[in-house]
This record gives structure tokens, C-alpha cells and sequence, in this order.
């Protein structure tokens, strides 16, 4: 890691920016101005929209990505600046509005790398080629014998900068979307930033406390608010509401019935006051009662059995990947490996909970507030308050952790209803439960994996199915697949059951669990449906190596054939599962998994490859965790991981490894410390005093290691996260011969499996 | 009316007396950097120095600061005397460790790990574990705070440099 050469321009960044505003005292109004949004775009020679670069030299970058804690502009902008051959230090950027010039505007599926990374790369090669060309003109020179380094265009001894030939108007080449396209990217040879580390831009404002979420915009004029809750998510109506004692509370301002012609909001009030702590008490204090609610009644159990009911009913649901006859192979096998693999409701606790600031500026609608997927969440605004969708800008700030959860941005809807009933700018804040209350968790699930295997450990049948409820059926239908036998099917809930292992036959069935969509909605959390698809496939690999008396990475190793279906393809894939084994043979290395069985007695180790976030984008990582149980309590310490991570080009090295470690770390939380329940409809744990996600002194040692290559980058947000929890629970049989098959894995759930 | 001082000024506020301090700071005195996470003093976002000691802001009614010195993120690096555009170590080490991800706990974990730092200078990783397992990371960011932790540690250990 190169941090300590690089200290001083972070600190130069810094200072530069502070200029601008407060390092101490009270913060100046000009402190509330500098929200990541809303400043003001890069002015000069603009051969695409994606940056401008300034008669000055100046640089600009435009971010239509969100900074949700992945150094996201910094990333992005270093890939521009690799073709354009810019000077790093000319670069800055600015997160952009939801103009309709930008395109459309998600940041999730751990994609905003892998898929700028050709748009970026090619709007920064024209940048570079024509300036180039202006370069050569007014050096009286061939363009074929100028080269671009640092901002400047070079013939032999002589040299013109960027911004020179902005300020002498020398360039204004325009690229058509065919132009651009036929650009040819120069070989990864010729790559001066790619691959090699920086410092993140956005770090230095996340360190004094003048980064600005979506929590922290005020504008003039504006009142709180803090929503109260419904029974449950749907079908809830208010009857009657009582607001006498609420009036007592000083600076109550007024209560709203929110009437939303989304339907997102079921039963909702928003209480107004002049202070967020006044509104606040004000909604503990209201006398609501509510009739109707659907699901008031059930549980994570009900949920949980419908979904094995319906993996169970070879007619429920719509087939996601076939090959051959499974059947055929499965009906006359001596011997079928049957595992049932459960995972439990999680929650996101994303730190800074659901708000939005809401305001109306002339004939504009405003929205402030933090924002993963504006091109859904816009448009449903608009409905919301019966405004044309051109009348509306979202302003996204840097959020307070997204991990999905601000993917579907519902909350921002009670929110600019409220400032539509009072005529008002509203800033809506909503409690730590209210959010667990409002969460849109993921699902619990229900798989069940059948497999057929020769004496050799050749894999002949693999048969898996999936229920859960479906992330993309309620908010973006759109977005839904056709099943292979018919049917639809939510590719992004099933994502991961079409694994890289060489089969004979395969069979994927995803069912939607339509009990889980009548309690709650079901949200996409950090790592989607291979969270939960790769527990079962790789939970289920390790029972089928261990029946078998092999070796489990030896075991996967030999399934790794990379023919056929998992050659991989160009240029996401390159090499498919041949890249895997690689990943694979690392880990081993790194970890002595050789020596596992010299570790002291209780304490084992576990294996898990997996390759999210989908084929279309798979992050090739092995990993390994290391445990010690204790037999008495089922206490669970979590001693070493080792990831051996191949994720092709890194557009930021230390930004990867950052995301790495963070989704190392979510994987361990999500199968030992965290996971909540369904109880009457809703979480039972809304706060952070019962639900507990990991903390400092639960963290174990991490050993990551990056494969270094020029393949397309693919993406790191949440592939990490994936093999985690299955190299926990395989490491726990390792240790103590106690198998589980369900998440999380809490010491009560160990015994249980010690004792069975 | 409750005055007390904040980041070396002296202020003076008319909020109900069970206002929570973190409320005060964001809302009427506009210190932003101070986070709102669970309100119930779990996950360690709204963490300030009141008399040099780590506390909850969510939690702690500003009746029961009149009179105090209370420091947030914002002035932090004047607090240990540091110049105007200065940070304070811990901050400067932060930032060399690259530990902010969202950055939303991130002046919570600062705070937290000045007013540790101050108590002891030179902790050991079981004193860092126990220091800091009120604060939350969502992100998980924890081997990079324990990380500048350290590095906020060595200076005071010569030629460490980690």
C-alpha cells in the first residue's frame, strides 16, 4: 500500500477544501451549501457529458453514481482519467443531479465500476484524442506523432496542456454515441492509474464533519417531521387519530393523513413540529387507532414453512436455469444428497436511518436525501405528489450506508406529501424502529438442493430450488425474466444457483413466496440473492465432499472444469471457472488449509468459492474461514478469514480491498451476530440494542489477496460477502462434525446441532 | 436557557431542558457532523467530548450541560490546539489509514478514539476493542479504525511509524 507517499496530496485536497468552508467554530451557513449535489458542473471543453475540463487545466468529473461509503467518484474518475491521460492532480469531481442527460441512474449490484468501465474508458479516450488532434494543429505537427501524458499533448521536445488549448478555443471535437463506440481502448500496457493505488477523494470531508447526507441539508423555511408508523406495512387504514395531547407538546406544529396515490404509504401519519425532538415526543404522544393490516398475524415460522411447502411442490414457481434431465438421473439413483439450507430475516441498520428533505422551488420539486436508484425512485415520487416527473430533482447526498436499502427510496414519499399538504419544506426524520419498522428486509428463505454424484465425486444431477420473496417483483417488474419453462422468474433473487461446478444435469427452480410479500416487502440487502443461494450451494458441496471422504477444496477443485456452460465469455468472464480454481488453489496456499487437521481440538476450518454478483459479473473469490466452538455455550469465535479475491483491473486497489474487508466482515456478521425474525408482521428487533451486527472485538485477523490482471473489472461492493457464511458453517463441521443448515448461527443453534 | 461552551465559543440555547444535546448541536446550532443513529445510545454516531469525556449526545439532556465544555467533530483539532485548517492526529491518521467508508459513524468512532487516546496513549488491542465497542461501523470498516487507531498512537513512539 503506497498511503504514506500519497499523505501529502490528501492533505493538500483537504486544505483546499476547507478553504471553502469551517474547521472550527460554528459552522457557517456556507457549511450547509456543501452538499456533494448541487455544485456547480465542470465548465470548458466537454467531448462527452461524463466531465469538462477548464481553461485553468481544471478537470471535472461527473458522478452519476452514489458515495455510499465505496469511493465511488474516486474510482470512476480514475478511469476517465487513464484514457484521457490526465494529470491525477487536475482531477476533481461532482455528483450530479437526475437530469435525464445522465441516463439511468442506479448504484447498486456492485455494478458502477463494471458497468461504466467501457463508456467511462471510451469518453476519456476521446477527450485524449481530440485534444490530440487540437494539440497537433496548434503545434503545426502530425496528430500521429503527438502522444498524451499528464494533461498535455507532446511532439518530441515540445508540449501544449489541456488547459492551454481550452483557453486558446482550440478544441471542441463533439462524439457522437457511434463514434464513441468504435473507440479502441489502448492496451492495459499503457496504463498509468489502473491497477495502482491513490488516496480516496471523498475521505478527508467523512474526517472533519463536513460531509453532507441526507440527515444534514437544511433550507430556509423548513419544519420537521417524524412519521407515525402503521401496525404492519400493508393494509392498514387510519380510523381515528387524537392529537390533544400532542398539542401540549411545545412547537407541535400539525398532524397529516397521508392520502398517496402510490400506495407505498398504508395507514400513515406524519407529525410536524418545529424541532425534529418536538415532533418526535409529539408522535409518541397521539392517540391512533387502525383497522384492517395483512399479516398482523405471522411469523418467521408461517414464513418459513410456506417456503418449504412451496420447494417441495415440483409445480410452484418457474425454472431459472436447466440442462439435461435431472430427473432421469434422480429418479434412479441409489443414493440422492438431500440438504434443506434456511436463512432468516435480516435487517439492513443501515447507521443513518430513512429521511429525505423536501421542498418546492418555483415550478421544481426538490428532494435532498440520499438515494440508490433515482430512475425508480423519481418517478414514483412524481405519482406521488401528481407532478409531471420533469418538475422533479433529486438531489443525492453522500449517504449514511445504503447496503439496498436506499435502492427503493419509499421513504421518500410521506415526505414530500407532508410538505405538499402544508405547503412547507419538509425535512423528515424518521427514529431508528420507525426504519426497522419501515425496513424492506431480506426475505427469509427456503432452499433445497438435491444432487447425484458418481463413486468418482463426478457431479450427475444437480437440483436446487429456492423460495423466497422476490426483490424486483414489487418495485420494478420491469425487471423480471421469463422462466425457461414459462413463468416469470426474479433473476436477482435467485442469482448464484447457476454456480460454476461442472454438472451433467441441472435444475434451478425459484418459487416467490407470496406469504412473505403479504407481511412485508422484501428489500435487496448487501450481496442480494447470493447472500443466501451460495449458503445452500456451498453448505451443500461440503456434505456432499465429506459423504464422499474427500477433501472439500479438493472436491470443488476437481468440479472446476471451466467447459461448456463455465468456459466464461469476453470480456466479463474471461476463463469462467478456470479463474475460480485459481482463486481457489490461493486460498488453500494462504490459509494451510493443508494443515487443518493439526488445529487444536474445537477449532476447524471451512472452504467457500463463490462468483457473484452473476454470471454476468462474477467476482471470482475462495475463501476460508477458521472457528473455534466451544461445545458448552455453542459460542461461535470467528478466529481468521482468508480471501483470495481475483476481480480483474481495480480502478482503486485500496478502495477494493476496502470493500473487501467491509463485506468480509458483513458476510461474518450475517451468520454468527445478526438476523432478526418476523414477529406479528414486523422485525422483532428495531433498534441496536437487540439487533447486533458485529463489532470492534469481534472482528478476526483478515488475510485478503487480490489477484493482479488487465481483465474488465467487475465489481466488490458486495461479492465478498457471499462465501462467508458457508466457510463459518463448514469450518463449525470441521470443528465440531455438527453440521448447520441455517443462518444465522447462533449458539443456541450450535448446540442443537451438537446434540443431533 | 442553557449556556454552555462549545468548540471553545460560549453558547446559549432555549430548547426544552430534555432536548438530547445531539439534537441541539444539529438542529439549532448547526453542527451537522454529529450523527443521529439509534437515539438510545447503541451505536455510538452522536459521540462528543463533554468535559474531554466521550458521551452520548443522543441521551444527554441539555439541562444537564449548562456550564460544560462540550467539543464536537467540528472542533476537535482547535480543541487540542491545533491551528485553523489543522487537523487533529487522530483525524490526520484517519485519514492515512483510509478508514471512512460511508463515513456516517466516522465522527463518533473520532471522538470516541480522541477521548481513548487521552486516557491512554498507548492502548493495546484489547484496550482498543474495549474503547471502541460502543461504536458501530455499518460498513465494517473496523480493521482501518483499529489501524489509525494505532497510527494516532505512534507518534508518540518514535521511529514507530507503523
Amino acid at each position: 500500500m503506497t498511503q504514506h507517499s500519497n499523505f501529502s496530496m490528501t492533505r493538500r485536497w483537504f486544505l483546499a477544501l476547507a478553504g471553502a468552508g469551517v474547521t472550527t467554530g460554528v459552522l457557517s451557513t456556507l457549511a450547509f451549501a456543501r452538499a456533494p449535489v448541487g455544485q456547480a458542473m465542470g465548465e470548458g471543453f466537454q467531448p462527452t457529458v461524463w466531465y469538462a475540463i477548464a481553461a485553468d487545466g481544471k478537470i471535472t468529473m461527473h458522478i452519476h453514481m452514489a458515495e455510499m461509503g465505496q469511493h465511488v467518484g474516486t474510482a470512476l474518475s480514475r478511469i476517465i482519467a487513464e484514457e484521457l491521460e490526465a494529470d491525477w492532480d487536475d482531477v476533481e469531481f461532482v455528483h450530479v443531479d437526475t437530469d435525464p442527460k445522465w441516463g439511468y441512474m442506479i448504484t447498486g449490484g456492485s455494478w458502477s465500476v463494471n458497468h461504466n468501465f467501457f463508456a467511462f474508458s471510451r469518453a476519456g479516450a476521446a477527450g485524449r484524442m481530440a485534444l490530440i488532434e487540437a494539440g497537433a494543429r496548434e503545434m503545426g505537427v502530425p496528430a500521429a506523432e503527438c502522444i498524451a501524458r499528464k494533461s498535455k499533448v507532446i511532439h518530441g521536445k515540445q508540449s501544449i496542456s489541456y488547459g492551454e488549448l481550452v483557453a486558446r478555443g482550440s478544441v471542441d471535437r463533439q462524439f457522437s454515441k457511434e463514434e464513441l463506440k468504435a473507440i479502441e481502448l489502448k492496451p492495459a500496457s499503457e496504463r498509468r492509474l489502473l491497477n495502482r493505488d491513490t488516496v480516496a477523494r471523498d475521505v478527508p470531508a467523512k474526517v472533519d464533519g463536513s460531509a453532507i447526507y441526507g440527515i444534514d441539508r437544511t433550507i430556509d423555511g423548513m419544519v420537521y417531521a417524524r412519521p407515525v408508523m402503521p401496525p404492519v406495512r400493508f393494509g392498514s387504514r387510519v380510523t381515528n387519530w387524537d392529537d390533544t395531547a400532542a398539542k401540549a407538546v411545545p412547537g407541535y406544529i400539525q398532524t397529516v393523513e397521508i392520502n398517496d396515490p402510490t400506495n407505498t404509504c398504508q395507514g400513515w401519519l406524519v407529525v410536524v413540529a418545529e424541532s425534529w425532538t418536538a415532533a418526535s415526543k409529539a408522535v409518541d404522544l397521539l392517540n391512533v387507532t387502525w383497522e384492517g393490516g395483512s399479516g398482523k398475524d405471522t411469523n418467521e415460522a408461517d414464513l418459513l414453512a410456506e417456503g418449504e411447502r412451496l420447494v417441495n411442490d415440483n409445480t410452484a414457481g418457474s425454472l431459472f436455469v436447466l440442462e439435461g434431465e435431472p430427473d432421469a438421473v434422480l429418479d434412479t439413483a441409489e443414493k440422492v444428497h438431500e440438504g434443506l439450507y434456511q436463512t432468516h430475516t435480516v435487517l439492513h441498520m443501515q447507521l443513518e436511518p430513512g429521511n429525505a428533505l423536501v421542498w418546492q422551488d418555483g415550478d421544481t420539486w426538490r428532494v435532498h436525501a440520499g438515494n440508490q436508484w433515482q430512475s425508480l425512485t423519481l418517478p414514483l415520487v412524481a405519482k406521488a405528489l401528481e407532478i409531471d416527473p420533469a418538475n422533479l430533482v433529486f438531489e443525492t447526498s453522500y449517504l449514511g450506508g445504503g447496503f439496498g436499502r436506499r435502492l427503493f427510496c419509499d421513504f421518500v414519499v410521506p415526505a414530500a406529501l407532508t410538505a405538499k399538504a402544508i405547503g412547507r419544506p419538509v425535512k423528515m426524520v424518521m427514529a431508528r424502529p420507525d426504519d426497522a419498522q419501515f425496513d424492506c428486509p431480506r426475505s427469509p428463505t427456503v432452499q433445497k438442493i438435491r444432487s447425484v454424484t458418481d463413486e468418482s465425486g463426478a457431479m450427475r444431477a444437480y437440483d436446487h430450488a429456492c423460495a423466497a420473496g422476490w426483490s424486483t417483483a414489487p418495485i420494478a417488474p420491469a425487471f423480471l425474466a421469463d422462466g425457461i419453462n414459462g413463468g416469470k422468474v426474479d433473476p436477482f433473487s435467485i442469482s448464484g444457483a447457476d454456480h460454476w461446478y461442472t454438472a451433467e444435469t441441472i435444475r434451478v427452480r425459484t418459487v416467490k413466496n407470496e406469504k412473505v410479500h403479504e407481511t412485508f416487502l422484501p428489500g435487496n440487502l448487501r450481496s442480494v440473492a447470493p447472500g443466501y443461494t451460495l449458503w445452500a450451494v456451498e453448505t451443500h458441496m461440503d456434505e456432499v465432499a465429506n459423504k464422499l471422504g474427500q477433501d472439500p477444496a479438493a472436491f470443488r477443485r476437481s468440479l472446476l472444469n471451466a467447459s461448456g456452460r463455465n468456459a466464461g465469455e469476453a470480456p466479463h468472464a474471461v476463463g469462467g471457472a478456470a479463474r475460480l480454481r485459481e482463486v481457489l488453489d490461493r486460498v488453500v496456499e494462504k490459509s494451510g488449509w493443508a494443515k487443518r487437521e493439526d488445529l487444536p481440538e474445537g477449532t476447524g476450518m471451512g472452504i467457500a468459492i463463490t462468483a457473484g454478483q452473476e454470471r454476468a459479473m462474477p467476482t471470482w473469490i475462495a475463501t476460508v474461514a477458521q472457528v473455534r466452538v466451544d461445545r458448552d455455550t455453542g459460542e461461535v469465535t470467528l478466529q481468521h478469514l482468508w480471501a483470495s479475491i481475483d476481480a480483474g483491473t481495480l480502478a482503486h486497489p485500496d478502495g477494493a480491498l476496502a470493500q473487501a474487508e467491509g463485506a468480509l466482515l458483513w458476510g461474518a456478521s450475517m451468520a454468527i451476530h445478526e438476523g432478526t425474525e418476523i414477529e406479528n408482521g414486523l422485525p422483532r428487533d428495531q433498534n441496536l440494542d437487540t439487533y447486533t451486527p458485529m463489532r470492534m472485538h469481534q472482528v478476526p485477523e483478515l488475510h485478503i489477496d487480490f489477484v493482479t490482471n488487465d481483465y474488465m473489472p467487475v465489481g466488490l461492493g458486495e461479492p465478498g460477502v457471499i462465501g462467508v457464511a458457508p466457510a463459518i458453517g463448514n469450518a463449525i463441521f470441521h470443528a465440531t462434525g455438527a453440521r448447520l443448515r441455517s443462518i444465522p448461527m447462533r449458539p443456541q443453534d450450535v448446540l442443537k446441532a451438537l446434540e443431533s | 436557557m442553557v449556556k454552555f461552551t462549545l468548540n471553545k465559543r460560549s453558547v446559549a440555547v432555549d430548547v426544552p431542558g430534555d432536548t438530547p444535546l445531539l439534537w441541539v448541536l444539529r438542529d439549532e446550532l448547526g453542527m451537522t457532523g454529529t450523527k443521529f443513529g439509534c437515539g438510545i445510545a447503541q451505536c455510538g454516531a452522536c459521540t462528543v467530548h463533554v468535559y474531554g469525556q466521550a458521551r452520548r449526545s443522543c441521551v444527554t439532556p441539555i439541562s444537564s450541560i449548562e456550564g460544560a465544555d462540550v467539543v464536537t467533530i467540528e472542533g476537535l483539532a482547535a480543541s487540542a490546539g491545533m491551528a485553523q485548517g489543522e487537523l487533529h492526529p487522530v483525524q490526520a491518521a484517519w485519514i492515512e489509514a483510509q478508514a471512512p467508508q460511508c463515513g456516517y459513524c466516522q465522527s463518533g468512532q473520532i471522538m470516541q478514539a480522541a477521548a481513548l487516546l487521552a486516557e491512554s496513549p498507548e492502548p493495546t488491542d484489547e484496550e482498543i476493542s474495549a474503547g471502541m465497542a460502543g461504536n458501530l461501523c455499518r460498513c465494517m470498516a473496523y480493521i482501518r479504525i483499529r489501524k489509525a487507531i494505532k497510527l494516532a498512537a505512534a507518534p508518540q513512539n518514535e521511529g514507530n511509524t507503523q
